[in-house]
């Protein structure tokens, strides 16, 4: 019993980290209607500048806050410099901006931290002692993370008229301009806000997978998994979908598959997604206006 | 007084062809004036090439300033609201939501009073404040696109064809209601009609388009007595 309960925490606590890189992926899809195959590298390499703080004697949550901050602006930057040149391109433009911006961050956190493996400190050790042997010290500071930045962005997104504008951004930029919304802004904040996401991500899953140049690929794929699941067109959906995929995953590696399937148990679920409800469960299908 | 909005020589169109030929309109503040004109002859996008969202050359003088070639929602913030051909309605957000989205670009405190007075003139809206925009029906689409509209305090307001899909009856309560905030609100009014006979009932100064050209330019009464126009440019 202890040993069900155990995986669903922990399934729980890798879900909300799902969650968030599926989120991430979600919030750039519905702005540029294709998935960010470089989000997970760009997460990495946020990883690695925290890493470079901590090492350099930065107190961790400093470097936590300082990574965030930094990784925001360059989400954002990247939009600037590199997406919006794409408005307008045909599609295959974009997907390639994706890939090269994948190889690039790829290559240049191997190019400047190098590709052997480096072990993340976790500012959560020991557990406490009420649920010793459930869950982990870093699983639950985990968990606690991961829902509190998901709950903040769905506070901002509902709350704010910043939130609002940004929604409506995505949903119909020409609308949105005419209600003097500056749409270019709007989605250069959700790359920021995006990149964000995936920094915290990042440093939470780091302590358990180790740093390396291809940390997020797995993670990715489970995100990917769980943004299919709720519908890449819901944010709602994505979150929920990162969570259920994370305590499938735990529960299926320990009493299912093994550890070894766990992956393919990603793409089983991707696949069967596009088949049976391509929308996803929550999404919604997507229909052009004639 | 000089003229709110004033075009001259302005062209308009989509990749490389020119679908307006060197426009010459002017739109008296405080006025209520309407572009005429066939299916295709170029009214949707005389009022895209006003709001920057086309490729123009010309001159768009809007409040004394050059506003050609500026990006579309500098020229809103400027005040100018423009409900689009297919109303420009945010359909997966609220009807609320849209309703904010309207006064995005104010930071005063007038925008709830603002919102309840607009409910006031759209009495349908309010019990559908939490319902997505894209669920109302055609009428009640068409009031909130106006509301929308007139939340942000805009100096000149763009209608195109505010009839668009509505029951004759609908339609007339609409242009009762543009007129009446028109002259109650001082919002200098631009409206783009197919149905001519209406639009001349309430405007008070008509432009008639033809292909891309202006062919006649007169007060709205003067043009509802001439039958010879009538007949020949209007067709009723
Ligand atoms: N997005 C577009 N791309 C290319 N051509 C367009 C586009 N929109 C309109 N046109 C062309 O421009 C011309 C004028 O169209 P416009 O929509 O301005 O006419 P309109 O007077 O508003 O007609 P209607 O009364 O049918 O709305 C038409 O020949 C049309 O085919
Ligand atoms: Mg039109």
């Amino acid at each position: 019993m202890q040993g069900v309960a155990h995986q669903l925490l922990s399934g729980i606590a890798t879900g909300g980290i799902y969650a968030s890189m599926a989120l991430a992926l979600v919030m750039i899809y519905q702005t540029t209607h294709h998935v960010n195959f470089a989000q997970g590298e760009m997460a990495t390499f946020s990883a690695y500048i925290a890493y470079t703080l901590i090492s350099a004697g930065v107190p961790y949550w400093l470097a936590f806050i300082t990574t965030i901050l930094v990784s925001f602006f360059l989400g954002a930057v990247i939009e600037r410099l590199i997406m919006r040149p794409m408005a307008g391109k045909p599609a295959l433009a974009s997907v390639g901006a994706f890939i090269g911006l994948l190889l690039l961050f790829n290559s240049l956190s191997g190019w400047i931290w190098g590709y052997e493996i480096k072990a993340f400190p976790t500012p959560f050790d020991g557990s406490p002692p009420f649920l010793a042997g459930v869950v982990s010290g870093h699983e639950l500071g985990s968990f606690c993370i991961s829902f509190a930045m998901l709950l903040l962005v769905y506070l901002f997104f509902r709350r704010t008229t910043l939130g609002l504008a940004l929604r409506a951004a995505a949903h119909n930029p020409l609308s949105s301009r005419l209600v003097g919304i500056r749409v270019q802004r709007m989605f250069a904040l959700g790359w920021g806000l995006a990149a964000a996401l995936g920094a915290v991500a990042a440093m939470l899953i780091a302590p358990v997978v180790f740093l390396d140049p291809n940390m997020m690929g797995g993670v990715m794929l489970y995100a990917f998994a769980g943004a299919l699941l709720g519908g890449i067109n819901s944010p709602f959906g994505a979150v929920l979908g990162g969570y259920a995929v994370g305590i499938m995953e735990n529960l299926a590696g320990a009493y299912l598959v093994g550890t070894e399937l766990k992956l393919t148990l990603a793409l089983a679920i991707i696949i069967c997604v596009l088949i049976i409800k391509p929308s996803g469960l929550l999404g919604r299908a997507i229909t052009t206006r004639v | 007084m000089p003229p709110l909005l004033e075009t001259k020589d302005l062209r308009a169109g989509y990749g490389d062809l020119w679908v307006l030929h060197g426009v010459d309109l002017a739109v008296r503040p405080g006025g209520f004036t309407t572009l005429l004109g066939a299916n295709g002859a170029g009214k949707t996008t005389m009022l895209r090439a006003i709001c920057g969202m086309v490729r123009t050359s010309g001159e768009i003088v809007f409040a004394g300033e050059r506003i050609d070639g500026r990006a579309t929602e500098e020229i809103v913030r400027r005040g100018m609201a423009h409900v689009p051909d297919g109303r420009g309605t945010f359909l997966e957000l609220t009807v609320e939501e849209n309703l904010r989205l309207g006064a995005y670009t104010r930071r005063d405190r007038g925008v709830r009073p603002d919102i309840a007075r607009m409910l006031e003139y759209f009495p349908k809206l309010q019990p559908r404040l939490r319902q997505q925009a894209g669920t109302l029906s055609g009428g009640e689409q068409q009031m909130l696109a106006l509301a929308r509209a007139l939340l942000l305090r805009p100096v000149l307001l763009l209608l195109d064809e505010p009839s668009f899909g509505l029951a004759p009856l609908i339609t007339r309560e609409i242009f009762q209601i543009i007129g009446s905030i028109n002259k109650r609100e001082n919002v200098t009014v631009l409206v783009v009609e197919q149905n001519a006979n209406l639009a001349l009932s309430i405007a008070d100064h008509a432009y008639l388009l033809e292909t891309g050209r202006i062919v006649m330019e007169a007060p709205a009464a003067e043009i509802r007595r001439n039958e010879a126009i009538r007949r020949s440019y209007l067709g009723y």
